[in-house]
């Protein structure tokens, strides 16, 4: 990126309190799902899905099926193996193979072996029921511990073990630092299987164009290389696959990735020649969606100075893929790139394990793995500070980076842009009214009830790179994961700009519209911003990793860059002067030396559309540019040792919650809760504030109540959202935000990443204060989520029965 | 006898006449047959509350109705909320003034459930909005900016 | 998650609905709110071949308090429960269970009798009926009957109702004592939920204070809502001092024979029955003493 904006608040635009423009017509009721497309012809798809956690499929009769009134098609795996390429992993695994239905064998409850297409979706549940399948059941693995172990039941014979990753990773004098320690300490941290369930389920809707020979697709996607992946699995050119970026995606998260959905339907849209379209029911979402998310035991050792001072830690993390691993084993190696959180430890080791198992698979769940590793950084904070005596406020702030030692390097070859990590906690801790706070709790103790304060200090890397591709798959030497913007200006003068994926609630169309109107000094409410379609898009890698602020508004930018600089140039033409006599304002451009050479914006905008003469020798006519942005800090390989820079820019968030635990039913009410945050410049206050106020109730969900549980045949029993507990309004409390900016000297307007803010850091602040509720009566919780009875369940054992 | 039945409905203050079979949902008929897609389904069994729809006056939740059910019967979705020019309502316009969603997706029930409770109570605390919502989950927002919106709305129309 | 096929008649009189039932082979099944029946069907766990829709029936709708009893018809909304004053004056404890029952827009539709029908053992209002030993009204084509409320729930979703009955009243007895104060408490994974533990108590002191009646119930803890009258027998005629509660309350958790679920293990909801039951028996003495004072 070629000059910077200056940083701080004089901006028109950007950090500035402005309506967004995806609202209108969600609060019209004119958003446009994919559930709302309709094509002409078009016929919908029901699914089968296998009771047993494991099991040979013997035989599969469609007869009945086929006869019902109404019925197209019946496919079965062989159908799909046949026609179609198997779906691409993260790892170089190829004894396992993914096909949208099972094939021989079904390796989950819930996998997909069957699916129905008929006119409509009743007449399609209609005839599943009527699909006759003769199962033999397998043994089959549930546990991830007895996954790791030789000799259990493989999910996937081909490949031998059910370890589909393991390394360890030392970065620095790991032992060295343990000898030298005062204190040691470990203890396990479990987090839970739960994952980000949008209110709207995966779908999809493919036509096969017979006169163009392109498959077009509407789905509700938020997936990098969509389009890529479906056109190899399908055996297409790229070009015969056609996306369209322009649906509203109803929440996503990082799992809207139904690949095996559209494999599937575009493999039936090709297949019977007529519109398919496959809109998932939660049901079939929550069992055979494949849309889970991490499962993992970290075992932590901390090694600590008697001053509360980290010097080093071990992590090992066993995590869980469940069926068909996809890009979730990755998820283990995002963290890699913020593994000592915002502390200078110096050393650390880390050992990442993936496992597969018969349950539903997982998917990138926001954060990418990182919120479960910081519930492990920060419970190792709490347990120093408790082993020590010593207040967990003060243990942070002993332990952070200092805001002058930016850039950072830690361990594991990852620097950190910038940071301000004790502004931000002094901040939190002013709002949370410290003191007040403390008398509150201690007054709910007083009471009987149990109280807790939690306190999480927790890093959000931003920008999404694929920096963990190449680290975890030997055979991967990808090292760009760039993002594009398209503008032009019409012949009227009014912008468009053009962005290539969909958006799923992060308001890209705000965003871009807003960082364009601020480069070009235009009303952001001018702007028209259009999600092209795959096969007009320019390369993209999709809102993942926390990276649109940074990567689509850094496209933007420099998009808009090359606008200005070309009415630079034009203006530049015709008063024959040099370009820095020039002054650009609102579009206009004059000469500074001689006030009366002006040009508007509509007079610029017209010569470069129609006034070829006037134009600098040489150059484009029209006015449009393209920017296609690499990551900043991208484009290297990791180490051999493992070290990598993986993400570019690190957002900061501190969380303090007040909990109470009525200790009859281990029931968590949080009663109040702030956050500090700190995304470097805030480009649409708004939106920064929601995404956090949100991914804190998602994180609260984490803690408390979310877990798709299965039992010991592999069945899973929270398949309804009677069940997988969602917090509602009553759940979630008040929470109070205070923004702190640190800019990023890697972005154009210093901003950084928010996707994923809250979510990083709630699980781990509700784990604290639940702990320090449970202090007192020196017991610990470190399995998530703490749902009331498992925390009753440790007070009772504590008490004896109660009366 | 399960064959499709002739159906009359007022839908956001016009009378429709259809055809549905006894089985499809209240929403589905608005959604499928009427094209009104401002209506959503989150989870077909009663939790979620993206199907909000007004019925004879109150919230109900239109996945657990069919559309024969409501055969003579008036509703009001999402779409009805605005004049007939077009002008939003006042609530409407305060959600996306406290930008009160991301993907959109509950909005239409979250403005339903708040439509409901501002009609039957000029001074909402925030307890009340809480409550009102409760049966409508958001995955986007955490709620704050919800309740702030509704708050807003409230307050314009007290003129304060 | 779409219903199998049915057939559908709406019709306005109770005869009609015996008589819809009865031409049905025992296939049928009312809907009146259809928040518990509805999402079965979606997920076909429920398929009734004939639905026999009963909200245009007049004579089920309205809450009446006559003989002692408080009479509430069927079909009654339980958002109209709730917000009735006749509830509120003559059972106080119908009225504080019903805050507990679903959300605003499920009680929008969901109706007292589609509840006792559906005999959720979570469900709030057969644990009060249970609880007060209310009597239920039910129809077929020639002839009705009463059942008590401990005879009619059988067990999970199971009643005593035939296939061609139709619940047509629910009617709990209303305490002539002077002083009646109820309390009911729940734990529930989110407000709103099913109850993981629900407990319902009604107790009326004489001037003294002294205890002359009591009920306790306790939900969510089994097959069904279990009226917990033998353990609380030990009540009466005391002052309600808290040891004496806590006492009965232990009584009470031994009562009850719970399960385990994805929600909560059999011990927990044994444990948290115990706790309930002394919180509900405590607001139950602290609102009669505010009535006696008054
Ligand atoms: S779709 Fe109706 S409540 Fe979820
Ligand atoms: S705005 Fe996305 S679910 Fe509420």
């Amino acid at each position: 990126m070629d000059g910077h904006a200056p940083h701080g608040s004089n901006y028109r635009y950007v950090a500035r309190k402005r309506r967004t423009k995806e609202d209108k017509r969600f609060i019209t009721g004119r958003g446009r799902y994919v559930a709302d497309v309709s094509v002409p012809g078009m016929k919908h798809v029901a699914v089968i899905a296998s009771p047993h956690a494991a099991a040979r499929i013997a035989a599969i009769r469609t007869a009945k099926a086929l006869a019902v009134p109404g019925v197209v098609a019946v496919v079965t795996g062989a159908d799909i193996v046949a026609a179609t390429n198997p779906m691409q992993h993260g790892l170089d695994i190829p004894g396992v193979r993914w096909y949208a239905l099972a094939v021989d064998r079904a390796r989950y409850a819930g996998e997909w072996v069957a699916a129905v297409v008929a006119d409509s979706r009743y007449v399609a549940e209609d005839a599943a029921e009527l699909i006759e399948v003769d199962y033999e059941p397998l043994p089959f693995v549930i546990d991830p511990e007895a996954a790791f172990q030789p000799g259990s039941p493989p999910v996937h014979p081909d490949h031998k073990s059910n370890v589909l990753f393991q390394r360890r990773f030392v970065y620095g004098d790991v032992d060295g630092d343990f000898r030298r320690a005062d204190h040691t300490l470990s203890f396990r941290v479990r987090w839970g299987r739960s994952s980000t369930v949008p209110i709207e389920t995966f779908g999809v809707l493919a036509r096969w164009d017979e006169g163009r020979d392109v498959l077009d697709v509407w789905a509700s996607i938020q997936m990098p290389k969509f389009h890529d992946q479906l056109a190899g699995c399908l055996r297409l050119g790229g070009n015969n696959v056609r996306v369209h970026y322009d649906v509203d995606v109803g929440g996503s998260y990082g799992t809207k990735r139904g690949i095996a959905h559209s494999v599937l339907v575009g493999f039936l849209a090709r297949k019977l020649r007529t519109p398919v379209r496959f809109i998932e029911d939660r049901l079939e979402y929550m069992a055979g969606g494949g849309a889970h998310g991490p499962d993992r035991i970290f075992d932590m050792e901390v090694a600590f100075n008697r001053d509360g001072r980290v010097l080093s830690h071990r992590m090992r993390a066993l995590d869980d893929v469940g069926c068909y691993p996809g890009r979730s084993p990755l998820q283990l190696g995002k963290p890699i790139g913020a593994i000592v959180g915002p502390y200078k430890i110096g050393s650390c080791a880390y050992e990442a394990i993936s496992v597969t198992t018969n349950k539903t698979s997982q998917v990138a769940v926001r954060g990418f793995g990182q919120a479960p590793t910081n519930v492990a950084i920060e419970t190792a904070m709490d347990r120093v500070a408790g082993f020590l005596g010593i207040d967990r406020l003060e243990v942070r702030r002993r332990n952070f980076i200092a805001k002058g030692e930016f850039p950072y390097l830690i361990p594991s070859g990852t620097t950190y842009d910038s940071g301000d990590y004790p502004t931000v906690l002094d901040k939190t801790v002013a709002l949370s009214r410290w003191p007040e706070l403390l008398a509150k709790r201690d007054a709910l103790r007083a009471e009987g009830r149990l109280a807790g304060i939690g306190i999480a200090t927790c890093l959000e890397p931003s920008g999404g790179n694929s920096a963990f591709e190449p680290l975890f798959n030997p055979l991967n030497d990808t090292t760009t994961w760039m993002e594009s913007c398209q503008i032009k200006i019409d012949l009227g003068g009014t912008i468009t700009a053009i962005i290539a994926t969909s958006t799923s609630g992060q308001g890209h169309e705000t965003l871009v519209a807003t960082v364009i109107g601020e480069e070009l000094e235009r009303d952001p409410d001018t702007i028209r911003v259009v999600h092209s379609d795959s096969l007009g898009a320019f390369p993209s890698n999709s809102p993942v990793g926390s990276r649109m602020a940074i990567m689509l508004g850094g496209a933007a930018s420099g998009a808009a860059r090359q606008i200005r600089a070309s009415l630079t140039r034009i203006a530049a033409h015709n008063f024959n002067v040099p370009e820095d006599r020039l002054e650009y304002e609102s579009g206009a451009i004059t000469n500074r030396n001689n006030t009366a050479q002006k040009l508007a914006w509509d007079d610029l905008v017209r010569i470069a559309h129609r006034k070829y003469h006037l134009m600098p020798p040489g150059s484009e006519p029209g006015l449009q540019a393209t920017y296609c942005w690499e990551v900043p800090t991208g484009g290297k390989m990791p180490t051999p040792d493992g070290r990598v820079q993986m993400y570019p820019c690190f957002s900061f968030e501190a969380h303090v919650p007040l909990v109470a635990i009525d200790p009859a039913s281990g029931k968590v009410d949080i009663l109040a809760y702030f956050v500090g945050h700190d995304c470097g410049t805030v480009i649409s206050p708004d939106i920064v504030r929601g995404i956090t106020c949100g991914g804190i109730a998602h994180g609260i969900g984490a803690a408390l109540y979310e877990k798709f549980e299965y039992d010991a045949n592999g069945q899973l029993l929270a398949g309804t959202f009677a069940d997988y507990l969602m917090p509602s309004a009553h759940e979630v409390p008040a929470i109070a935000v205070t923004e702190h900016c640190t800019p990023s000297p890697h972005t154009p307007m210093g901003q950084k990443g928010s996707g994923e803010a809250g979510y990083l850091g709630a699980p781990a602040a509700i784990a604290s204060a639940v702990n320090d509720a449970l202090a007192p009566l020196g017991l610990a919780i470190t399995t998530l989520p703490m749902r009331l009875k498992d925390i009753e369940a440790l007070l009772a054992a504590k008490s004896g029965p109660k009366p | 006898m399960t064959d499709r039945r002739d159906i009359r409905l007022t839908i956001n203050g016009r009378v429709h006449a259809a055809c549905a079979a006894p089985r499809m949902t209240l929403v589905d008929f608005i959604r499928d047959e009427l094209g009104l897609t401002g209506t959503h389904i989150g989870c077909e069994h009663g939790v979620c509350g993206a199907c909000s729809v007004i019925f004879d006056g109150k919230p109900i939740r239109s996945c657990l109705m069919f559309a024969v059910q409501a055969d003579g019967h008036a509703i009001t979705t999402v779409e009805g909320l605005e004049g007939a020019d077009g002008t939003l309502s006042p609530l409407q316009d305060s959600f996306w003034e406290a930008h009160a969603m991301q993907c959109g997706y509950c909005t239409p029930g979250m403005l339903i459930a708040a439509h409901a409770l501002l009609a039957e109570n000029l001074d909402p605390t925030e307890d009340d909005i809480r409550e009102a919502i409760s049966g409508n989950l958001c995955r986007c927002t955490g709620y704050q900016q919800i309740v702030e919106a509704v708050v807003h709305a409230a307050r314009r129309r007290k003129g304060g | 998650m779409k219903a199998a096929p049915f057939d559908y008649v709406r019709v306005t009189t109770v005869a009609e609905v015996c008589r819809a039932l009865d031409g049905a082979g025992g296939e049928g099944k009312i809907i009146a709110g259809g928040q518990t029946l509805v999402p079965m069907m979606a997920m076909r766990l429920a398929r009734p071949t004939l639905l026999v829709d009963i909200n245009d029936v007049s004579e089920l709708q309205g809450i009446a308090a006559t003989g002692g009893a408080l009479k509430v018809k069927a079909c009654t909304r339980q958002a109209a429960a709730l917000a009735s004053p006749l509830v509120a004056a003559t059972l106080p404890l119908l009225a504080r269970a019903m805050r507990w029952v679903g959300h605003g827009q499920t009680r929008n539709r969901g109706t007292v009798g589609g509840s006792i029908a559906h005999a959720d053992p979570s469900a709030e209002i057969p644990l009060v009926a249970v609880t007060l030993g209310a009597t239920i009204e039910a129809r077929r084509s020639a002839s009705a009957r009463l059942i008590e409320a401990d005879a009619f729930f059988e067990g999970p979703m199971m009643t005593a109702l035939a296939a061609d009955e139709c619940l047509t009243e629910v009617r709990f007895p209303v305490w002539p004592e002077a002083h009646v104060g109820s309390g009911f408490e729940e734990v529930s994974a989110r407000r709103g939920d099913f109850a993981i533990v629900a407990a319902a108590a009604q107790v009326a002191l004489a001037p003294d204070g002294r205890c002359t009646r009591v009920a306790v119930g306790i939900g969510g803890a089994g097959g069904r809502a279990v009226n917990c009258a033998p353990a609380a027998g030990s009540l009466f005629g005391t002052r309600l001092d808290d040891a004496t509660i806590d006492a009965a309350a232990g009584r009470i958790a031994a009562l009850i024979e719970p399960q385990d679920d994805i929600h909560a293990t059999a011990d927990y909801r044994r444990r948290a029955a115990a706790a309930l039951a002394a919180r509900a028996l405590r607001s139950a003495r602290a609102d009669a003493a505010t009535k006696a004072a008054a």
